[in-house]
């Protein structure tokens, strides 16, 4: 269980507080206007800044002395997901060593993963002679071979068109799906969060909300919720 | 609950910091220990004012000089003007001895302008003296100046000068309102970075310099070590360049920007090119500064082609020594400078920053003069004359790298440290697969600068060498001295095509890793 226990963070004219849990292989959208501190959010889970104070436990243990490599989770970013100077399955194979000291049934296991992703034959190629989406993909395939507890996206296919964005979070789903991780996404898109499925997370005023089933939430939408959406 | 810190990747270049402080400072105390209590001679109060007149006097000269050259290129399109460019970059590699040498060869007793106004029955000139010194170091920092103010003019914004041109500026008016304000910028700093050069430099002073009315506070340094063995003078002269040099050093970091090296010199919109007697007078400018850099040159190639077939016996061990304190300064430098800059990108610190920073405060001769009184008494100094000119190249070099690297590991940083991060690349991982590929190129192009000055100086090793030490800028400056110039021009060759060749290899390398 991940567990944000008064998790805050402050800075003059900011405050972000989150307090509240989820259960492993849940999908989770967070979702709020520009500014609200989502991707602080994530940043502080995964370990990159500290937390004013409170604490981010996993299955009961504090996370605070673990560094962000060696936290239970994936994270992927909006953009530079990968290295540009490396092939894409050195990329990939990041994810099984660091150090890249993979052996042939490493090297075959980075096949495999490309392969599930749709990128099957594009091992050799380097991050410039990608798509976006091939990008994405790719990413994807590091985080199935990391097969992390914990999945974390921060507007991870902001980029790309809407076609193409359905088909990467159909994709996260089943990546989650075959590594029971738990989702935590950041999204200022309610379609996102509609296709994600799952629950959602609003953040507003400085406080992110615990989650709460997508559906329910965004068809009847409390009144902060629905100013967000700008529906009247 | 306090932010953690990173303590594993900043303890190491930490600790290296601490090593590169007691570098520098060990032997300023040292120094401080010997020296305090020295009264200093009219003779030592001399050769500060000489220092201080030369300095400025050849910081005025390369600046004035430079800028109507800097304003010909700024403006003008021709052929080979991207090359002339370039190679304005090449006389910072260029070993000063080998400068000294060219400079023989034209102005000297037996040289050019001599034997030209021999023919004309006018008296001779001599070099020697504080206009030699003078002389010496305009040919060596006009180009680093021209350079320099060059990056000036074109980062004039686009906008001002498409504005200049829209309201018809004549020349005159362009200058008034879009050059003398940059200029006034940009100029003092330029004289700044040039007289700190020339405080410290040695190489010019030992050949052209000397005598009572014509000696620097280094050159009396290497006097006093040398042939007087007065240690404690030593370390009273070297206190005083420290206090001196450290003063205009530090004022110069604070106040420029870097050269800029290389890229960049390029822009779409160019300054209006005025016809008549302003394009003739760049032209002329052009034309007077290739000769005044060029003719030295080739009268070194000219004389030294004859001699390469019967080189002195001293001067291939010299060059192999020399090659290797060159590459192992050059490797241990960088190394250094990127763990540094590397620690700075992920967390700027106090302690480091002033590591990278110290040794500007210093010069050779100071550092080897320290270095000299803390090793007597252990050792005789000549015996690690070697490992203590790596370490005082090493040391002098270092804010150059710092200064070359600390931007670029920066933007990596910013890029891809999380994203490393997050995949638990640290250690050697995180080097060989992010660090090394994505800063190969400025890796390799700071390597060949500190290879090529370390191949190229004549400071420390001048106090401590013996017959068995020498390497080869103290060989060709010992040639010279002896008037062998035909064997010392040969030499010099070698000295400059190794030079070359140790920056073009290192620089290549890394542009080819990088690829």
């Amino acid at each position: 269980m991940l567990q944000l226990d008064r998790l805050t963070f402050t800075q003059p004219g900011f405050r972000l507080t989150a307090d509240w849990q989820a259960e492993p292989g849940s999908l989770i959208a967070i979702m709020g206007p520009s500014g609200a501190g989502k991707s602080t959010l994530l940043s502080m889970i995964a370990g990159f800044l500290p937390p004013t104070s409170g604490r981010v436990l996993w299955q009961g243990a504090d996370l605070a002395p673990v560094p962000p490599g060696q936290r239970p989770m994936t994270i992927l970013f909006q953009d530079q997901n990968l290295f540009p100077h490396l092939t894409v399955a050195e990329n990939t194979g990041l994810g099984l060593r660091p150090d890249l000291r993979l052996s042939d049934a490493d090297r075959a296991r980075v096949g495999q993963a490309l392969a599930r992703v749709g990128l099957a034959g594009l091992e050799e190629r380097r991050p410039a002679q990608l798509s976006g989406g091939q990008a994405s993909r790719a990413a994807l395939a590091r985080a199935l071979l990391r097969a992390r507890p914990i999945l974390m996206l921060d507007e991870p296919f902001a980029a790309l068109g809407p076609a193409l964005r359905a088909e990467m979070l159909a994709l996260v789903r089943e990546v989650a799906q075959e590594t029971g991780a738990l989702v935590l996404m950041v999204t200022h898109d309610p379609e996102d969060a509609r296709a994600l499925g799952g629950s959602l997370a609003f953040v507003t005023d400085g406080v992110v909300h615990p989650p709460v089933a997508t559906g329910m939430l965004l068809s009847n939408p409390p009144p902060e919720v629905l100013e967000y959406l700008g529906r009247k | 609950m306090k932010p953690r810190l990173a303590p594993r990747q900043n303890l190491p270049a930490h600790l290296l910091a601490g090593l590169l402080l007691a570098l520098v400072i060990a032997p300023l105390l040292a120094i401080g220990w010997r020296g305090t209590g020295i009264s200093l001679g009219a003779a030592d109060w001399a050769a500060v004012r000489f220092s201080a007149t030369q300095a400025v006097l050849s910081a005025v000269f390369s600046t004035l000089l430079a800028v109507p050259v800097a304003r010909a290129l700024a403006r003008r399109q021709f052929p080979g003007r991207g090359a002339l460019i370039t190679l304005m970059g090449a006389p910072f590699l260029l070993p000063a001895v080998v400068a000294v040498l060219g400079l023989l060869a034209v102005f000297g007793r037996g040289g050019m302008l001599n034997q030209a106004l021999t023919a004309l029955d006018l008296p001779p000139v001599s070099i020697y003296g504080l206009h030699g010194v003078v002389l010496a170091h305009v040919f060596l920092n006009l180009p680093l100046a021209t350079r320099m103010i060059l990056q000036g003019w074109l980062s004039i914004p686009a906008e001002r000068i498409r504005l200049a041109q829209s309201l018809g500026f004549p020349p005159r008016e362009t200058f008034r309102h879009l050059e003398a304000p940059m200029l006034r910028e940009v100029l003092p700093g330029v004289a700044l970075v040039i007289l700190v050069i020339c405080l410290t430099s040695f190489a010019v002073v030992l050949t052209l310099g000397g005598g009572p009315s014509a000696t620097t506070i280094e050159l009396a340094i290497y006097q006093a070590v040398r042939f007087e063995f007065d240690l404690a003078r030593a370390a009273g002269l070297a206190g005083v360049q420290l206090v001196l040099g450290g003063l205009a050093a530090l004022a110069a970091w604070g106040l420029t920007r870097p050269a800029g090296f290389g890229a960049g010199l390029d822009r779409p919109l160019r300054l209006d090119a005025p016809p008549g007697w302003r394009r003739a007078l760049d032209v002329l400018a052009l034309i007077l500064t290739g000769l005044f850099l060029a003719l030295p040159l080739l009268a070194v190639l000219m004389r030294g082609l004859p001699g390469l077939a019967d080189l002195p016996a001293s001067v291939l061990p010299a060059a192999a020594r020399s090659v290797g304190v060159a590459l192992v300064s050059a490797v241990l430098a960088t190394a250094a400078a990127l763990a540094l800059a590397l620690s700075a990108a992920r967390r700027p610190g106090l302690w480091v920053e002033t590591a990278a920073t110290l040794p500007l405060a210093t010069s050779g001769l100071v550092l080897g003069t320290g270095l000299f009184l803390l090793i007597r008494p252990f050792a005789p100094p000549m015996t690690l004359a070697l490992p203590v000119t790596v370490l005082v190249n090493l040391a002098l070099s270092l804010p150059y790298l710092y200064r070359i690297l600390l931007p670029e590991a920066r933007a990596l940083h910013q890029d891809y440290g999380r994203l490393a991060d997050s995949l638990d690349l640290r250690g050697w991982p995180r080097l060989r697969w992010l660090v090394l590929p994505r800063l190969a190129r400025p890796l390799g192009f700071g390597a060949g600068i500190a290879a090529a000055l370390s191949m190229g100086d004549l400071g420390v090793i001048a106090l401590f060498a013996g017959e068995r030490q020498a390497t080869l800028p103290l060989v060709v400056s010992q040639l010279t001295g002896a008037y062998r110039m035909e064997a010392a021009a040969a030499a010099a060759l070698i000295l400059v095509a190794l030079s070359f060749a140790l920056f073009w290899a290192f620089d290549a390398g890394g542009r080819r890793a990088a690829a």
